[in-house]
C-alpha cells in the first residue's frame, strides 16, 4: 500500500535530524510490504483535505521558525481538520510548540500557533538540556518508555485534562514542574524528545504507522507486525540509562 | 611582573609539573585552571607581557589545525605561546602563557564560546574567525547566537588590530563588514564546487533578508560564492583566495595562493578542500603579523596534521588511517576525502557522548554517511553510543548483518584490524573523545608519542 506523508518544510525544520524520524518511517514501513510517498510541504503550496496519512512537522532554529510560522498559521484549519479525519501526525520541538496555541516570547510579544495542541508555551530564562526518560501514557503503550533528548527554552503548558505522551521519569519534560512531556490529540503526537526520537523508540514509529494505514484504508487501527529491534532495544536501554544518570531535574 | 603574578606564576607551574608527573594527563591545563580561578586578571598580565603580542583563531571546524599551520609558518622567526593540545577555553590560554617563559608571540586557538572574554583581555593584534557550524547545540545553543556573541566581541577590537573572516561563510564575513583593517579569504574554483548544498548545510538564507542564497559554488557545507538573489547580499572580494586546486587523493592538495602581496604554488601534505580553508586562514593570519610569502609556502609546506585530525600509522603491516568526525559539517569532508582515495572495506567508527563530544547525539543524522556505506563490506560501530551509530547505518540502508556492535575501543580497533586484509587500510572515525583514548591505546602499543611530547 501506498501511504502519503506530508513532511512540513524540511528545509527549515530540519535541526535534530529530523531525516532519521523520515528513515524509520520509510524503513519500518517498507518491511511491512508499503510504500511511503514523501511530498515536502513548503511555503505558499496547498495542504489538500484528505490527501496525507501522516504529517511530519520537525524543529528549527529560532530564525527559521520565525521564516515559517506566518506560512503555517494559514494551514491551522487544514491541519485541524487531518488529524480531525484521523491522520497520523508527529510534531517535534519547534514543531510541537508552533502546532499549540501559540508563544509567549520574552519580551511579551504573541506569536499565533496552529491550535491544534492545547497548550501554550512560555519562553523561559534558561534552557532545559539534557536527557529524557518516559514512561508514556498513552493506551496504546502498554506501558512502554520513550527515550530522548530535549532542548528548549520554551516551557509548554498543557491545558487541564489534556492528553500528555508520557510521565517524565528523568528530565525536565514540557515545563520542568508538571511530571508531563509532549501531548496527544486524536492520532496527533508533539513532544519536545529528538535524538531523533523515533530510531530508539520503534514502538512510537510503528503506532503512528499503524494510525496512517487506518486513515488510507478507512479501517480500525491494527498493531503492526514484529521486526527485529536488538539494536533498538540496546539503542533504548543506553539512552534510557543515561537520562537516569545525567537526565536534567525538575525545579 | 608584578608579584603575585609571579607568586601565581611559579605555583601554576609547580601544579603543571606534578600533573605531568603523576601522569594524570599533559598538565595542559591545570596550572591555568588554578590561577583562572584564583585572578582572572592574570590572564589580561600574561598577554601584555607578550612584546609582539597575540593572534587568536576561532571556528567551529578546524581551529585546531589552522592554528598548528600559523605555527609551522611563524615558529622560525617568531618564539610562540601556542596552545598546541587544544587547550582551548580561558584556563587553557591562561596555562599556555604561564608555560611560555621568553614567548614574543602568542598564537592561540579559542573555544567559540570562550573568545569574546579571552579577545577583551588578551586584547589580540589579529583575530581570525574562518566559520560557524551547527556543533554540539547542547552546550552552546544555537548559531546566530555565538555570531551575535562575535558580532559584540568584534566591534570592541581595536582599530589598528586586523580581523582575518572567512568570506565564505556569510555569518562570519559578515563581521568584517565596514572594517578597514581586515582580511577576507576564501576559495575561487568552481570545478571543486558541490552539486548542490548539503543537507546539513547551515547559514542557507540570507542574513539580510531571509531569502534562500544562490551558490556560484558551495564547497564545504554553506561555505562557498554566495549571492541573494532578493537583496544582493554577496561574498565579498577575496583578499586571500584559493585558486587552481588540484586534490591528490589522500595524500594532499595543491592550489595557488594569491594574495596582495603575489602568488605562489602551495602543496599540503594533508586532503580535502576543508584543508585548503585552513591554509587560506594560517597564511592570512600570518601575513597580517608581517609574515612574508617564502615564510608561508616553507611553513605550509612542511607542515603535518595535528594527532587524530589525519593520522596515519602501521599495526602489524596494516595500514590504520584515523578521521576525526565531530560535527555534521567535519564529518561530511571526512567522507568526501575518504571518496577521494579509495573507499574502505572495512570501518570503524565511534561515538561518545561526553560533553566535548555533544551529549545530544542526533547529528549522526546530519552527516551523509551514504558514500561510505554503499561500498563498506563491514562496519564496526563502536564508543558509548555504539547501538546509535548502528541505528543510524541500519536505517540509512546498511544491512545489519554487516553492522558488529563492539563498544569498547581497544576491542573495536582490533576487531576492525583483524577484519582488514593484509597490506589493507583501516579507516577509523571518531568522535573527540573517543579519538583521544584511540590516542593513548596507539601511544601505549608505541604507535605514537603523546601530544605533549611532540617535537616543536
Amino acid at each position: 500500500m501506498i501511504l502519503r506523508v506530508g513532511h512540513l518544510y524540511p528545509e527549515y525544520l530540519n535541526i535534530y535530524a529530523d531525516r532519521g524520524n523520515i528513515a524509520v518511517f520509510e524503513r519500518r514501513a517498507a518491511a511491512r510490504g508499503h510504500d511511503l510517498r514523501i511530498e515536502p510541504i513548503v511555503v505558499g503550496t496547498g495542504l489538500e483535505p484528505g490527501a496525507h496519512d501522516l504529517l511530519y512537522v520537525g524543529g528549527g532554529q529560532d530564525r527559521e521558525q520565525a521564516m515559517i510560522a506566518e506560512d503555517l498559521a494559514c494551514r491551522s484549519e487544514a491541519l485541524r481538520a487531518a488529524v480531525e479525519a484521523g491522520a497520523a501526525l508527529l510534531a517535534v520541538c519547534g514543531g510541537y510548540q508552533l502546532l499549540g496555541r501559540g508563544y509567549r516570547g520574552r519580551d511579551g510579544s504573541w506569536m499565533e500557533g496552529v491550535g491544534l495542541f492545547p497548550h501554550e508555551t512560555v519562553a523561559g530564562e534558561t534552557r532545559m538540556i539534557g536527557d529524557v526518560l518516559l514512561e508514556s501514557t498513552l493506551r496504546e503503550a502498554l506501558g512502554r518508555t520513550i527515550a530522548g533528548f530535549e532542548n528548549h527554552a520554551g516551557r509548554t503548558m498543557l491545558d487541564p485534562g489534556a492528553e500528555p505522551l508520557g510521565r517524565v521519569v528523568a528530565g525536565y519534560g514540557n515545563d520542568g514542574a508538571s511530571g508531563h512531556e509532549g501531548c496527544r490529540v486524536g492520532h496527533a503526537l508533539g513532544t519536545y524528545l529528538h535524538g531523533p526520537l523515533l530510531p530508539r523508540n520503534p514502538w512510537v514509529a510503528d503506532l503512528l504507522l499503524s494510525w496512517a494505514i487506518a486513515h488510507a484504508t478507512g479501517a480500525e487501527p491494527e498493531p503492526l507486525a514484529d521486526l527485529d529491534d536488538e539494536l533498538e532495544d540496546v539503542a533504548h536501554a543506553v539512552a534510557a540509562a543515561r537520562a537516569r544518570a545525567r537526565g536534567g531535574r525538575p525545579a | 611582573m608584578s608579584a603575585r603574578l609571579a607568586l601565581e606564576t611559579s605555583a601554576a607551574r609547580l601544579v603543571g609539573r606534578l600533573s605531568r608527573a603523576t601522569r594524570r594527563g599533559g598538565g595542559t591545563t591545570l596550572p591555568g585552571k588554578l590561577v583562572w580561578k584564583l585572578d582572572p586578571d592574570a590572564l589580561d598580565a600574561l598577554a601584555a607581557r607578550l612584546p609582539a603580542g597575540l593572534a587568536l583563531v576561532s571556528a567551529t571546524n578546524g581551529k585546531t589545525t589552522t592554528t598548528a599551520m600559523a605555527s609551522s609558518i611563524l615558529s622560525p622567526a617568531r618564539r610562540l605561546a601556542w596552545n598546541r593540545s587544544g587547550a582551548n577555553l580561558a584556563s587553557g590560554v591562561t596555562s599556555t602563557l604561564l608555560a611560555a617563559d621568553g614567548a614574543e608571540l602568542g598564537l592561540l586557538e579559542v573555544d567559540e564560546f570562550a573568545l569574546p572574554e579571552v579577545m577583551r583581555r588578551t586584547q589580540p593584534r589579529v583575530v581570525c574567525l574562518a566559520n560557524l557550524f551547527r556543533d554540539q547545540l547542547d552546550r552552546y545553543g544555537e548559531l546566530e547566537h555565538i555570531a551575535e556573541r562575535w558580532r559584540a566581541a568584534t566591534a570592541q577590537l581595536a582599530a589598528d588590530a586586523t580581523l582575518v573572516v572567512g568570506a565564505d561563510d556569510p555569518l562570519v564575513s559578515s563581521l568584517a563588514d565596514r572594517r578597514e583593517q581586515a582580511l577576507r579569504f576564501g576559495l575561487d574554483d568552481p570545478r571543486h564546487a558541490r552539486p548542490s548544498l548539503q543537507h546539513a548545510a547551515d547559514s542557507k538564507y540570507c542574513i539580510r533578508c531571509g531569502a534562500p542564497y544562490a551558490y556560484e559554488a558551495a564547497y564545504v557545507g554553506h561555505l562557498g560564492a554566495y549571492r541573494c538573489a532578493a537583496c544582493g547580499h554577496a561574498r565579498p572580494p577575496l583578499d586571500v583566495a584559493a585558486r587552481a586546486i588540484e586534490t591528490h587523493g589522500l595524500d594532499g592538495v595543491s592550489f595557488s595562493l594569491e594574495t596582495h602581496s603575489g602568488a605562489a604554488r602551495i602543496r599540503l601534505g594533508l586532503p580535502g578542500l576543508y584543508n585548503v580553508y585552513n591554509a587560506l586562514a594560517a597564511a592570512s593570519l600570518a601575513l597580517a603579523l608581517g609574515a612574508t610569502l617564502d615564510a608561508i609556502v616553507a611553513g605550509l609546506e612542511r607542515f603535518r596534521a595535528a594527532f587524530g585530525r589525519f593520522e596515519r600509522f602501521t599495526v602489524g603491516g596494516k595500514r590504520v588511517l584515523l578521521l576525526l568526525v565531530k560535527n555534521p559539517a567535519g564529518a561530511n569532508e571526512a567522507v568526501r576525502t575518504l571518496e577521494d582515495g579509495s573507499p574502505p572495506e572495512t570501518l570503524v567508527v565511534a561515538l561518545n557522548d561526553r560533553i566535548a563530544d555533544g551529549r545530544d547525539v542526533s547529528w549522526i543524522w546530519d552527516v551523509d554517511f551514504e558514500p561510505l556505506l554503499e561500498r563498506a563490506g563491514r562496519i564496526v560501530v563502536s564508543g558509548e553510543r555504539a547501538a546509535e551509530l548502528a541505528l543510524r547505518f541500519a536505517y540509512g540502508g546498511f544491512p545489519r548483518e554487516r553492522l558488529e556492535l563492539v563498544p569498547e575501543l581497544e576491542a573495536a580497533l582490533d576487531r576492525g584490524l583483524e577484519l582488514t586484509p593484509p597490506e589493507g587500510e583501516l579507516v577509523v572515525l571518531p568522535t573527540y573523545t573517543a579519538m583521544l583514548s584511540l590516542q593513548a591505546i596507539a601511544t601505549r602499543r608505541g604507535l605514537t608519542r603523546p601530544y605533549w611530547e611532540a617535537a616543536s
